[in-house]
């Protein structure tokens, strides 16, 4: 059960954020092309540097704890990380730009802009 | 290069991506600091049992060697550097999406144009039967 224990944090992170997308509107799964493009320059910066990382021995893995399933000489779980993470970080700032509201700050991203004059 | 140094770096990064590059400038933004707040509580939390599990371990040689929550101090700028990061190409994203024409905007610039026409029709219609206050 030890190799399950990575993935296991994953899915906890999913599960932990996923009630944010109806309940506190964040909308983040409804604009998954948006997130894509978001996470696009995110996952070739942050593989890069792991595997960088790894190859040069800065961190390493503990074999036991992991599925087994490798991407390059990654664990399938951290690839997934750099998926999972940046969903729940833009989950979490949706979720809280609708409880602050305006008074969080504009970004110029928001649909209201478009009415006013 | 160590971790040290590669954790300053990415925070660098992110910071000159957000206010420079992408001018995002959600570091000046209550919502942006809040939401990474949070973010940063679960991620002492989720970080503490990956690196106290030792499902991750480090070379003593690439980190400086203080921890917070069994993980590496660098993880705290490598975290940041990723959450600012993400955060602030969804919101150039978001701007970007959005200039390409909404249907509000459309239906705005469509209604000005039907009011130009009108009136400038209403304008070349040249009655005798009606006095006009501005001829």
């Amino acid at each position: 059960m030890r190799h399950l224990v990575y993935a296991a944090v994953l899915l906890a992170c999913l599960a932990g954020t996923a009630p944010l997308e109806l309940f506190l509107r964040a909308r983040v799964y409804a604009r998954w092309p948006r997130f894509l493009l978001a996470l696009a320059p995110v996952l070739v910066v942050f593989l890069t540097w792991d595997v960088l990382a790894v190859r040069t021995g800065q961190w390493s893995f503990d074999a036991r704890q992991v599925l087994g399933w490798r991407v390059g000489n990654l664990p399938v779980e951290e690839v997934a990380f750099f998926v999972v993470i940046p969903l729940c970080t833009v989950l979490t700032f949706e979720a809280v730009r609708f409880l602050l509201g305006r008074r969080g700050g504009r970004f110029g991203d928001e649909p209201a802009d478009r009415d006013e004059p | 290069m160590t971790y040290t140094w590669l954790a300053v770096i990415g925070v660098a990064a992110a910071v000159a991506l957000d206010l420079a590059l992408l001018r995002t400038r959600l570091l000046l933004r209550r919502t942006f600091w809040t939401a990474y707040a949070i973010v940063l509580f679960f991620q002492l939390l989720t970080n503490g049992v990956l690196a106290g599990l030792d499902v991750v371990r480090y070379s003593p040689a690439a980190i400086a060697g203080p921890r917070v929550a069994f993980a590496p101090v660098e993880d705290l700028g490598f975290g940041f550097s990723l959450v600012l990061q993400t955060l602030a190409w969804w919101v150039w994203w978001g701007r970007r999406l959005q200039r390409g024409g909404t249907p509000v905007r459309r239906r705005a610039a469509t209604a000005r144009t039907r009011a130009g026409a009108a009136t400038a029709a209403r304008a070349a219609d040249d009655t005798a039967t009606r006095r006009s206050s501005t001829r």
